[in-house]
C-alpha cells in the first residue's frame, strides 16, 4: 500500500469513527425520550417559580421547568396519560407542562389569586378554584382556553372557592369559603352550567375532598368543630353534620397553618381527619361517620395521607412543630414512631404502591425519600425550598 | 367610647417608644424573621403578601393602619378568625421589625 493509500484509509477509517459516535449519541438521546410515565412526578420550588421533574423508579431528578410564578399553595393534576401537569399557582397562573420534554407548553393567568384545581374525569378540562375574583373558571385540557366562567356569588357577594374536585358523573364540586356553601357544577355543557347549592354547611370551610373512593364529599370547618358530608351517590340527601363538637366546647389553640384535606383517605375503614385547633387526628368510621377515636400527635396536624393499602397514616403538622412526621399505626390507631425529617416539612406523597413516601423539607432545600416499612432514608433530592410533591399516579385517582 | 379612647391612645403611646426597627435584632434573628415572614405568613398571606386566605398585606394595603395595630395583630391575633396570636415566638420588637418590612414591601 502506498503512503497515500494508507493516510486515505486512515482518513476513511477516522470518518466512519466520528459517524458512529454521532450516530449513538443520537440514538440515546433519541432513547431518552422514549419513556413511560408512571413513574414521574413534580416537586414544587414554591419560592423560584419553578417545578423540578422526578422520577422514583431511581429516584432521580430528570429536569426542571422554570418561569411559572408565584408557586406559594401551588398544587398540580395530570393529564390522564400521566404525560402532562397542569400546575395551579397563586397568583392565578396555569401552567401546562410537559414531562416528557420537560418544557412548559403555555401559561396563563386567568385570575388574581387562585388557590387549585381539578381535571375532569374525562380529562378534557381543567377547572381553577379562585379567590380573587372568587368562583371557578373551567379551561379546555389541550389549548387553555376558557370555556366557563362560573362566579361563586351568594346573596351579592363573592367568595373564595376552595376544595375543588372533579366527580365520575363529569362535574366539579367545591366550596364557597365566605359563603359557607358546596356547589355542584355539571359542565356536560360548558355553555350552559347546572349549579346544585348546597347553603348553611357551617363557618369558614376552609377545604374539601372526596374520600371513599369518590362515595362522599366532605368539607373541613375552620369556624366550628365538625365537618360538612355530602353522599355523591345520594346528593338529594343534602350536607350533613359529622363529628361535631370535637373540641367539646375547649378553647381551640391557635392554628399556624391551615389544614389540608388531600390525601385523606380511608384506611382500615376508617376515614382519618386533622382536628383543627386540636393537636389530634379525629378518626371516624366511613360508614357511619361516627367517631372512632382521637389520637393526640405532636402538632396542629396539616396532611394525614394513607399508604395506599392503609395501613399506615403519615402525618406532618404546622408551624413551630413542622420538623416532625408521625407515623400513625392504623390497626391500634396509635402514634408508631416519629420522625424528624428536617426544618418545615411541607408535604408527603406516596408511591402509587407505598414502596416509599417523599417528604418536602422547605427549609431544608431538600426531598428526603423513606422505606414506609422500615423507615430507612433511601436517598434525597436537592430542590429549593421544595413544596408540593406530586406523582403522576394521581392521573388515575378519582379527587386527584 | 371613653374606653377605646384611651386604649387608642395607650396603643399610640405604646408605639412611640417601639425602637427603631432592627435596634437589637441580630443578624440570624433577622435572617429567620425574614425567612418565618415570607414562607410562614406567607402560607396564609401569599409568598408575595398579595393576599390568599388571609387578606392582602402589601403596602398599599396597610397604609390606613397603624403600626400599632399591626404589631398588636401579629402578637395576639385576630379573635374569630384565623389570625393566630405570635407572641409564643415574637418579642413586640420583633413583631415592629416584621410590620417595617411589610410596610418596604417583601421582595
Amino acid at each position: 500500500m502506498t503512503s497515500r493509500a494508507r493516510r486515505a484509509a486512515r482518513l476513511g477509517m477516522k470518518s466512519l469513527l466520528v459517524l458512529f459516535l454521532f450516530l449513538a449519541v443520537a440514538a440515546s438521546a433519541m432513547a431518552g425520550t422514549v419513556r413511560g410515565t408512571g413513574d414521574l412526578g413534580i416537586v414544587v420550588e414554591r419560592a423560584s417559580g419553578r417545578v423540578v421533574i422526578i422520577e422514583h423508579s431511581h429516584r432521580s431528578r430528570i429536569g426542571a421547568v422554570d418561569g411559572l410564578g408565584d408557586l406559594s399553595h401551588a398544587s398540580a393534576v395530570f393529564s390522564r396519560d400521566g404525560r402532562f401537569a397542569y400546575v395551579f399557582g397563586r397568583d392565578g397562573g396555569l401552567s401546562k407542562i410537559d414531562l416528557i420534554e420537560a418544557k412548559l407548553v403555555r401559561r396563563i393567568v386567568q385570575a388574581g389569586n387562585a388557590i387549585g384545581g381539578a381535571i375532569s374525569a374525562d380529562g378534557r378540562l381543567i377547572a381553577v378554584s379562585n379567590y380573587e375574583p372568587g368562583g371557578v373558571k373551567i379551561f379546555d385540557a389541550e389549548s387553555l382556553d376558557l370555556v366557563a366562567d362560573l362566579p361563586a356569588e351568594s346573596n351579592g357577594q363573592r367568595s373564595k372557592v376552595v376544595g375543588l374536585v372533579e366527580t365520575a358523573d363529569g362535574a366539579f364540586v367545591y366550596t364557597l369559603y365566605d359563603a359557607g356553601e358546596i356547589w355542584i357544577a355539571d359542565v356536560a355543557e360548558p355553555a350552559r352550567p347546572a349549579i346544585r347549592k348546597f347553603p348553611g354547611i357551617g363557618a369558614f370551610p376552609y377545604d374539601g375532598v372526596t374520600v371513599d373512593g369518590g362515595r362522599s364529599y366532605v368539607a373541613g370547618l375552620f369556624g366550628e368543630d365538625g365537618l360538612a358530608l355530602l353522599d355523591l351517590w345520594r346528593p338529594e340527601a343534602g350536607v350533613r353534620r359529622v363529628l361535631s363538637g370535637y373540641g367539646r366546647g375547649e378553647e381551640p389553640l391557635p392554628v399556624y397553618k391551615m389544614p389540608h384535606l388531600e390525601g385523606v383517605t380511608v384506611a382500615g375503614g376508617n376515614v382519618f381527619l386533622p382536628a383543627v385547633g386540636r393537636h389530634e387526628l379525629l378518626v371516624a368510621d366511613v360508614r357511619t361517620w361516627a367517631e372512632v377515636a382521637r389520637i393526640p400527635v405532636h402538632g396542629q396536624p396539616v396532611f394525614a395521607v394513607a399508604r395506599p393499602d392503609g395501613r399506615q397514616v403519615w402525618v406532618n403538622f404546622a408551624h413551630p412543630h413542622n420538623d416532625t412526621v408521625q407515623v400513625i399505626d392504623v390497626p391500634s390507631l396509635k402514634v408508631a414512631h416519629t420522625l424528624r425529617p428536617g426544618k418545615a416539612v411541607m408535604h408527603l406523597e406516596f408511591t402509587p404502591k407505598g414502596d416509599q413516601v417523599w417528604i418536602s423539607a422547605r427549609d431544608e432545600d431538600l426531598v428526603r425519600i423513606y422505606d414506609p416499612r422500615t423507615l430507612a432514608e433511601l436517598g434525597a433530592i436537592a430542590a429549593e425550598k421544595p413544596s408540593g410533591i406530586f406523582f403522576t399516579a394521581r392521573a388515575t385517582r378519582l379527587g386527584y | 367610647m371613653r374606653a377605646a379612647l384611651s386604649f387608642g391612645l395607650a396603643v399610640a403611646a405604646f408605639a412611640a417608644a417601639l425602637p427603631a426597627h432592627g435596634e437589637g435584632i441580630d443578624v440570624a434573628r433577622q435572617s429567620y424573621l425574614a425567612n418565618l415572614l415570607t414562607q410562614d405568613c406567607g402560607s396564609c398571606h401569599g409568598l408575595t403578601m398579595k393576599g390568599g386566605l388571609g387578606p392582602a398585606l402589601l403596602p398599599a394595603a396597610l397604609a390606613e393602619r397603624d403600626d400599632a395595630v399591626l404589631v398588636e395583630t401579629i402578637l395576639d391575633g385576630r379573635p374569630g378568625t384565623p389570625m393566630p396570636p405570635w407572641r409564643f415566638e415574637l418579642s413586640q420588637q420583633e413583631a415592629a421589625w416584621l410590620v417595617a418590612r411589610l410596610r418596604e414591601g417583601v421582595r
